[in-house]
C-alpha cells in the first residue's frame, strides 16, 4: 500500500491532499511572479512579449498565488488531523503543529499581505514607499521555501525535490539579474543580496540532508507526539 | 466626455508602456520618453487612454479635463 492510500485509509481527509497540492502550486506561482517581476523591472521585452504583458502577468500570477495560499491555509485548517487554526496562518510560532516551520509560512504570508496591500494602494502611498516594501519579497520567498521544506509531506519525493530545486534556481537567477544591474541596484544592495543568497544556499546544503531529508524529521520538526505514527511496520512511511 | 493626455515629465521614467497601450497618441523619442499628441481623446480611445494611465509604473501619464 502506498503512503497516500495508507493515510487515506487511516482517516485523512481530502483536504490534506488539497493543502499539499495548493502549497506546491503556490510555490510555483510565487516563483513565476518573482521571475516575471525581475523581467519587468529589468524592462526586458520583445515584440511578442511587450512590457505591459509582462507587467500584467507579474501582477496576475502574484494575485493567483495569493488565492492558492488562501486555499492552502483554509484546507490545512479544515483538514482537522493536524491541529492548525486560522490564527496560526497569520500569527507565527504560536501553534502546536511544527510551530517553527508552520510559523515561517505565516511570516511569509504576512509579508506577502503587506506587499499586496501596498501594491493596491500604490497611487496613494507613492512609488518610493511601494518599492521599499516590495523588496520584502526577497525575504518572503526563501521563508516560504523553508516553510515548505519544513512542513511538506512530499519533500523527499523526487518530483517535489525537482520542483523545489527548479524554483530555487529560478529565483536565484532572477535575484542575480536584479542586483547585477548596475543602474538599478546599489553596491550595498548587491553585496547584501549576494551574501544572503550564498548564506541561504549554504544553509540548505548543510541542513537538508540531516533535516527534512534525514530520518525522523516528523518528530524532530515538532509534530505532536499523538499524531506521530508509532513504530509498527505497517505505519512506516505514513509520515505527514 | 473627453480628456487631454499629458505626461508629468518629472515622474516619467521612460518605461514606455503608455506607447504600447496608446500608440494612436503616444510615440517614444530616441531616449524612450513619450511624445504625446495632446488633442482631446474621447469614446473608445479614452478607454485605452485610461488603461495606459493605469499601467504607468510611476503614475506619470495624466488625463486632464480640456480647458
Amino acid at each position: 500500500m502506498t503512503p497516500e492510500l495508507l493515510a487515506a485509509s487511516s482517516g485523512s481527509s481530502g483536504y490534506w491532499y488539497l493543502t499539499r497540492s495548493t502549497g506546491t502550486v503556490a510555490l510555483l506561482l510565487l516563483t513565476a511572479s518573482v521571475v516575471l517581476g525581475v523581467v519587468d523591472v529589468r524592462r526586458w521585452s520583445s515584440q511578442r512579449w511587450p512590457r505591459f504583458v509582462i507587467d500584467s502577468l507579474h501582477r496576475n500570477t502574484a494575485l493567483l498565488a495569493m488565492v492558492f495560499l488562501v486555499l492552502h491555509i483554509l484546507t490545512s485548517v479544515l483538514d482537522g488531523f493536524a491541529p492548525i487554526s486560522l490564527a496560526d496562518a497569520i500569527v507565527p510560532f504560536g501553534g502546536s503543529y511544527r510551530p517553527l516551520w508552520l510559523g515561517l509560512g505565516a511570516v511569509s504570508f504576512d509579508l506577502l499581505i503587506a506587499i499586496v496591500l501596498t501594491s493596491v494602494m500604490r497611487a496613494r502611498i507613492g512609488v518610493t514607499t511601494w518599492r521599499t516594501v516590495h523588496w520584502l519579497v526577497y525575504a518572503s520567498w526563501p521563508i516560504a521555501l523553508l516553510h515548505g521544506l519544513g512542513t511538506g509531506s512530499d519533500v523527499t519525493r523526487t518530483w517535489q525535490l525537482a520542483i523545489s530545486v527548479v524554483c530555487a534556481a529560478g529565483v536565484l537567477l532572477a535575484l542575480l539579474a536584479r542586483v547585477l544591474d548596475r543602474a538599478a541596484a546599489s553596491p550595498a544592495a548587491r553585496n547584501a543580496a549576494l551574501g544572503g543568497a550564498g548564506a541561504f544556499s549554504l544553509f540548505l546544503a548543510l541542513w537538508l540532508p540531516s533535516g527534512p531529508l534525514g530520518s525522523d524529521w516528523a518528530r524532530r520538526s515538532g509534530t505532536p507526539t499523538s499524531l506521530l505514527p508509532h513504530a509498527s511496520a505497517h505505519n512506516k512511511g505514513a509520515k505527514r | 466626455m473627453s480628456r487631454r493626455v499629458r505626461v508629468n515629465p518629472i515622474a516619467c521614467e521612460a518605461h514606455g508602456m503608455c506607447a504600447e497601450l496608446l500608440p494612436e497618441r503616444i510615440t517614444l523619442d530616441e531616449w524612450g520618453y513619450p511624445v504625446v499628441d495632446e488633442k482631446p481623446v474621447s469614446g473608445e480611445e479614452l478607454a485605452h487612454a485610461k488603461r495606459a494611465a493605469q499601467a504607468c509604473p510611476t503614475f506619470a501619464l495624466l488625463l486632464e479635463r480640456p480647458r
